[in-house]
């Protein structure tokens, strides 16, 4: 009997039972209601984005790490596992529940006054309540500080003018978590999507995350009263810190992409048999096998180091960057190698691995890219800011 | 009111399971342990009940030490204690042995309604719920595909052959319920937290008050003489359709007493 990637690991060692109980949870959710369609998601561009929220709702996975308001209050370790679980599903699924529960609710968890959280947190926590989070910009990517959207005082109102792009969940929903520069720095904003002015346009011809909605949201003249206002965070620190809840989520969640694509790929060289035996009983294939195994087995024993040090004395953003530029960058290596193996097969999607692997390339970019990571671990090292 | 649900953790469903040579029973060690499929629509239903009507679900096995867990997964869908009957000397029980251990579980805890699932993924007997009831003394509706109480009023509909039979009895009783009856609820994290700390009563057959020499697979009614794995299938019959396809169909059907 064969032993899979991740058990030859034994890794349940370093997670407790009862983070293992949900994690597998997500997982039996994820192969009843994930899998069988999101092959017919991705080749039509589309998702149902709403009903799936409800049920990650129910399951308690929004906001899952966050105590009160109608979270679960997990472990940082339970947090992983389940993200990997959703993105053994698709990486679009688990980019929809990182956003919410990662980047908006952290958002408004972490600065908003409490009225803020009382309004919005628990409907957000049961998936009645769409969350998106606008940083990036499209001339302001890894350089969010020059950002051109801006807030003004109107009396005690602000008006806020400008654009977002790239933005998950953008046009399904409810609420964004605008970066907006004001004369008091960069402030975050609590913005209804029906408000007059906020318009999401739906970026199509992606080749990557179709099983995801990813807009543009366009901001004109919209006035929002003075309680909008995330009050307890000034600049950059504020959506950097979201972005480290959510780069921790990408650090596991990109493995579990990884190990459904080497799954499928073991399975598929034990049964494709050419030259009258499999093609797993060749060394070539046996070779990639086991590098892909140990690359699969290492980047998990990096994500679940940094949250055993979430867990315990807390993790730094260089040491996330250590784990989402590693473990994003060889889940794609994984996905590419596994569709060499499918042959012509692995290009179609039949088969999870083209999606996979084309999900990864979005993966390995967005949330920090690939160089910028890169540069943060040089920063770290030599304390020279290459990037600047 | 207040519900008991009978819960068995069986090899997993999709495990290729052995037998040990020397016991002849399952080597539990072969496959992972999981929460019996058809239990999970008893707790569903025992849940469902108890929102209805208030009250409280209380999760009951048999079996070793790991079944722990499938009892915490039965308790984290959202049950609020759990009782566990945990005792070597019950290895290789049989049915009419493990009614007992039930039974004796369950009573004097006033229960107003025990469930059960329509049969366990391994043994497939079905016959436990029938056992239970009558070792309790208590009315007995098997199969339920729908259940509904109103006071101490039970009325269910019980899956026939032919369609179903619309029964009723008056609480305390048992019931089994196969799966239509409902879509069990995925355990929540927060149930799942809650778990741990829901309370677990652990006993043996002697707190029980059982005679140990009624129990086990030194009692049981029967025991495997002899076992061997399934012999490969045959190949299969071709039958090339000259237009007397439909026939030779048929005639094979009938044959194997299928029609």
């Amino acid at each position: 009997m064969p032993t899979g990637p991740i058990e030859l690991f034994a890794l349940h060692h370093h997670s407790s039972s009862e983070d293992r109980a949900m994690a597998a949870v997500v997982k039996e959710y994820v192969d009843t209601n994930v899998k069988p369609h999101v092959a017919e998601w991705f080749e039509k561009g589309e998702v149902p984005a709403r009903e799936l929220m409800r049920d990650f709702g129910s399951l308690g996975a929004l906001g899952m790490h966050l105590q009160g308001y109608g979270c679960a209050g997990t472990t940082a370790t339970a947090y992983g596992l389940a993200a990997l679980e959703l993105e053994a599903g698709d990486s679009g699924i688990r980019s929809m529940v990182s956003v919410q529960g990662s980047l908006a609710m952290f958002a408004i968890y972490e600065f908003g006054t409490e009225d803020q959280k009382q309004t919005w947190l628990p409907r957000m926590a049961t998936g009645e309540i769409i969350g998106c989070f606008g940083l990036t910009e499209a001339d302001f990517g890894s350089n969010p500080q020059g950002m051109l959207t801006n807030a003004k005082r109107d009396g005690q109102d602000w008006i806020l003018n400008g654009s977002k792009m790239w933005i998950t969940n953008g046009s399904v929903a409810d609420v964004a978590v605008v970066w907006a520069q004001t004369t008091e720095g960069i402030r975050g904003f609590i913005v209804p999507t029906n408000s007059p002015g906020f318009v999401s346009n739906i970026i199509h011809k992606k080749m990557s995350l179709r099983a995801s909605i990813t807009s543009e949201l366009v901001f004109t003249d919209v006035r929002l009263p003075a309680d909008s206002m995330l009050p307890e965070v000034q600049g950059l620190r504020g959506p950097l810190s979201c972005l480290n809840e959510a780069r921790f989520g990408i650090a596991f969640g990109a493995l579990g992409a990884a190990r459904d694509c080497l799954e499928t790929a073991i399975d598929y060289s034990i049964n494709r048999v050419q030259f009258d035996r499999p093609i797993a009983g060749y060394q070539l294939t046996q070779k990639k096998l086991a590098d892909m195994t140990l690359e699969l087995g290492k980047g998990m024993l990096l994500a679940l180091h940094l949250s055993h040090l979430k867990d315990t004395v807390g993790v730094t953003p260089e040491q996330i960057s250590l784990g989402k530029l590693n473990n994003a960058r060889e889940a794609l290596k994984i996905a590419r190698e596994c569709r060499s193996i499918l042959g012509g097969n692995g290009i179609t999607l039949e088969y999870p691995i083209i999606r996979h692997m084309n999900n990864l390339e979005s993966v390995f970019t967005y949330e920090g890219t690939n160089e910028m990571h890169t540069l943060v671990i040089g920063h770290a090292l030599t304390g020279l800011a290459a990037f600047k | 009111m207040k519900i008991a649900v009978c819960v068995k953790q069986v090899p997993d469903t999709w495990a290729e399971k052995k037998l040990k040579a020397d016991t002849s029973t399952l080597d539990r060690e072969s496959a992972d342990g999981v929460l019996n499929e058809l239990d999970e629509y008893a707790v569903e239903q025992a849940l469902q009940l108890v929102e209805a009507n208030g009250g409280e679900v209380v999760i009951v096995t048999m079996g070793p030490e790991r079944a722990a867990e499938t009892l915490r997964k039965a308790i984290s869908m959202g049950a609020d204690a759990g009782i566990h009957v945990l005792d070597n000397n019950l290895a290789g029980s049989d049915a009419i042995a493990t009614s007992a251990v039930l039974a004796k579980a369950l009573e004097g805890r006033d229960f107003d309604l025990i469930i059960f699932g329509s049969e366990s993924t391994d043994a497939r007997m079905s016959v436990i719920p029938a056992m239970v009831a009558e070792r309790l003394g208590l009315a007995q509706v098997t199969f339920a595909q729908k259940v509904n109480v109103d006071g101490t009023t039970l009325t269910a509909e019980r899956v026939t052959d032919y369609g179903f039979d619309t029964l009723s009895a008056t609480l305390p009783a048992v019931v089994s319920v196969v799966e239509k009856i409902n879509e069990p609820r995925y355990p929540s994290f927060k149930g799942i937290m809650a778990a741990k700390k829901k309370p677990v009563e652990t006993l043996t057959a002697t707190d029980l008050g059982l005679d140990p020499s009624v129990v086990g697979a030194g009692a049981a009614w029967s025991a495997v003489a002899d076992f061997a794995a399934r012999p490969p299938k045959p190949a299969g019959v071709v039958i090339s359709d000259e237009g007397s396809g439909g026939t030779s169909i048929a005639d094979y059907l009938t044959t194997s007493k299928f029609i």
